[in-house]
């Protein structure tokens, strides 16, 4: 079980408020990720549920009961940070029975519980070493080890993936979405990266300023931004704002039109540009489209086998039905 | 590119550093030296360097008269008992210092630090008081309590130190792993600063081993320790500087080899965390 109810809750350091107040709820068994450029208040939220910052108003329920008050280590949390944080003098054995001694639980179950993490994270070779011993992706599943093992309430993640290169990144992305699969606990994850908040959360939270944009589905916030932000935000390469007489068009201030939703072509189109860089990735290339008189740069996701050269003239046509409307204050039209 | 030094250079390098030793050490060394001269010799005009007719008799007198043991025990109880006690009231404050400072905490180093500026005697007379009223006066307890204090602002400072360099997620992840504060000091944050709290140890046990003032203004016999037994040779019957070496010798000759053991772990915690 692990259904978290943020409600009102508010952070200030000294008389700076860097939460205002905030309402959210995770449901049990959902994996929820925070994402949000960086100082937007994600990892102050996360510390908030934790228990390692104090709120500094409203409530926070774990399981409905309040645990606003409660010290980290009553929350029944399991934490993993972004430095990995294994206790340097310990053996690998010794960190990811930490928790469980603290626990008190007794030395037979916990070997049991470090035997099976271990296998289920490949790292029974590794048991008698030091974290100084391991590479990073292997400290990294040491303190997913060191979490799962006190089967806690639910998991929180900070960035647990950003000091790793991409190649193991992208592997260890897999492997967390597979334990959440596996376990079904309820996981609150943190980071900056919106190809980590796509791929692995069922609910997406966008902060701004400590202000939530929006919450919902990856593919909900994909297909219907609530705002300017949320379109700037989400999705790679980034969605093309188009401001001035091609908006009025669709009576909008503002129309956001993906990368992947324009078509080009060599004649006819609704817009022309001339082509500036070319980014060729093989299955897809990626446009870079200027003097479209819409905006500085028009971005265009086109198939691999699409090919123009710099300085060509480039005809584009915006799929009518993917266009997204934004009005004088940047919320979506629907 | 690596400093080129000149042989010649290195050859001036090497007798000056030499020299400089021996300068400081010339002390230790001509205490070492007389402790084995006859009387006569100890105060011969001009001094005898190394050539004289070396001899124990001093030692074996100074072992008749007095009792070394007793002075050498109450020096390992009360050098060892005050850095003890300070460990165990500097690391949590340390603790709170390093890792949940308030606004004041930089001021109440700094006020920490200021009393060691006062001059000792400027407190002898209340602390004595204080002594005589509580019945501390000749005791091990209460000279092992007033090396405390006196050093508890430098156990502090050092440990404070150490403890900064400590990353607080780690003591975060204890926490969140279920440690109460009491099991987050003892078992995460103590054995990673380790060798920061061991050269701490070894510099206050060095600090009280040699403290004089109080250990000679609050003892009289039973809880005197060695500083009270060198003294005990250089007034009452004139000075006798072979006998009086011999006791300093005897006195410093345990603090000198463990300091002598340790000098790597000390230099080590001394100069921890300037470089980085």
């Amino acid at each position: 079980m692990g259904q978290i109810t943020l409600d009102s809750v508010t952070k200030s350091f000294g008389d700076v408020q860097v939460i205002p107040p905030l309402d959210l709820t995770i449901e049990d068994g959902e994996f929820a990720v925070f994402v949000g450029p960086s100082g937007c208040g994600k990892s102050t939220l996360l510390r908030l549920i934790a228990g390692l910052e104090d709120t500094t108003s409203g409530a926070i329920h774990i399981d409905g009961a309040d645990a606003t008050d409660q010290p980290p280590a009553k929350r029944r949390l399991a934490m993993v940070f972004q430095s990995y944080a294994l206790y340097p003098h310990m053996t690998v054995r010794k960190n990811i029975a930490f928790p469980m001694r603290m626990a008190k639980i007794d030395k037979a179950e916990q070997d049991r519980r470090i035997e099976q993490a271990a296998a289920a994270l490949n790292l029974t070779d590794y048991l008698d070493r030091r974290p100084g011993q391991l590479s990073g992706g292997q400290r990294q599943r040491v303190a997913i080890g060191r979490a799962i093992v006190r089967e806690p309430a639910a998991f929180l993640f900070d960035e647990p993936l950003s000091n790793l290169d991409a190649a193991l990144r992208v592997g260890m992305r897999l492997e967390i979405s597979e334990l959440h699969k596996r376990l079904k606990t309820t996981m609150v994850y943190v980071t900056h990266d919106q190809v980590e908040a796509m791929t692995m959360a069922d609910k997406i939270v966008v902060l701004r300023a400590g202000h939530i944009e929006q919450v919902g589905s990856p593919l909900d916030l994909y297909r219907a931004p609530r705002n300017l932000f949320v379109a700037g935000f989400i999705g790679s390469p980034k969605m093309n704002l188009i401001e001035g007489p091609a908006a009025a068009e669709h009576s909008a201030q503002t129309i956001g039109i993906r990368p992947e939703h324009i078509d080009v072509g060599e004649t006819g189109g609704t817009w022309t540009g001339k082509v500036g860089v070319a980014e060729h990735l093989g299955s897809d290339t990626f446009f870079h489209i200027h003097e479209t008189g819409l905006a500085d740069m028009v971005t265009v996701r086109a198939p691999g086998e699409v090919n123009f050269s710099h300085g060509d003239t480039i005809h584009l046509t915006p799929r009518a039905d993917q266009i997204h409307r934004f009005d004088a204050e940047g919320l979506r039209i629907p | 590119m690596a400093r080129a030094v000149s042989q010649q250079r290195k050859i001036i390098n090497t007798v000056l550093a030499w020299a400089v030793g021996l300068l400081i050490f010339f002390p230790i060394l001509w205490t070492i030296l007389t402790s084995f001269k006859t009387e006569a010799t100890a105060i011969a005009d001009p001094p005898v360097f190394l050539f004289f007719d070396w001899t124990l008799e001093n030692y074996t007198v100074v072992q008749e008269r007095s009792d070394y043991m007793r002075f050498l025990w109450n020096s390992v109880i009360i050098a060892g008992g005050s850095t003890l006690l300070g460990i165990v009231i500097a690391v949590p404050a340390a603790w709170s210092m390093a890792f949940v400072p308030s606004k004041r905490t930089k001021d109440i180093l700094l006020w920490m630090l200021s009393t060691k500026m006062l001059p000792a005697v400027g407190v002898l007379y209340p602390i004595y008081l204080i002594f005589i009223q509580m019945g501390l006066l000749d005791t091990r307890i209460g000279l092992t309590v007033v090396l405390m204090l006196i050093n508890l602002p430098i156990i502090v400072w050092m440990l404070y130190t150490y403890f900064k360099e400590i990353p607080g997620e780690i003591l975060e992840a204890a926490r969140m792993d279920g440690a109460g504060l009491r099991e987050e000091i003892l078992y995460v944050l103590t054995p990673m600063a380790i060798p920061g709290i061991a050269s701490t140890v070894l510099l206050n046990i060095i600090l009280a081993w040699n403290e004089a003032f109080w250990t000679l203004n609050l003892t009289a016999a039973k809880a005197a320790p060695l500083t009270a037994f060198i003294a005990s040779y250089s007034s009452p019957e004139g000075l006798f500087y072979a006998k009086l070496s011999a006791a300093s010798t005897m006195a410093i000759a345990p603090i000198l080899i463990l300091g002598w053991f340790s000098q790597k772990q000390l230099v080590r915690g001394l100069t921890f965390g300037a470089v980085k």
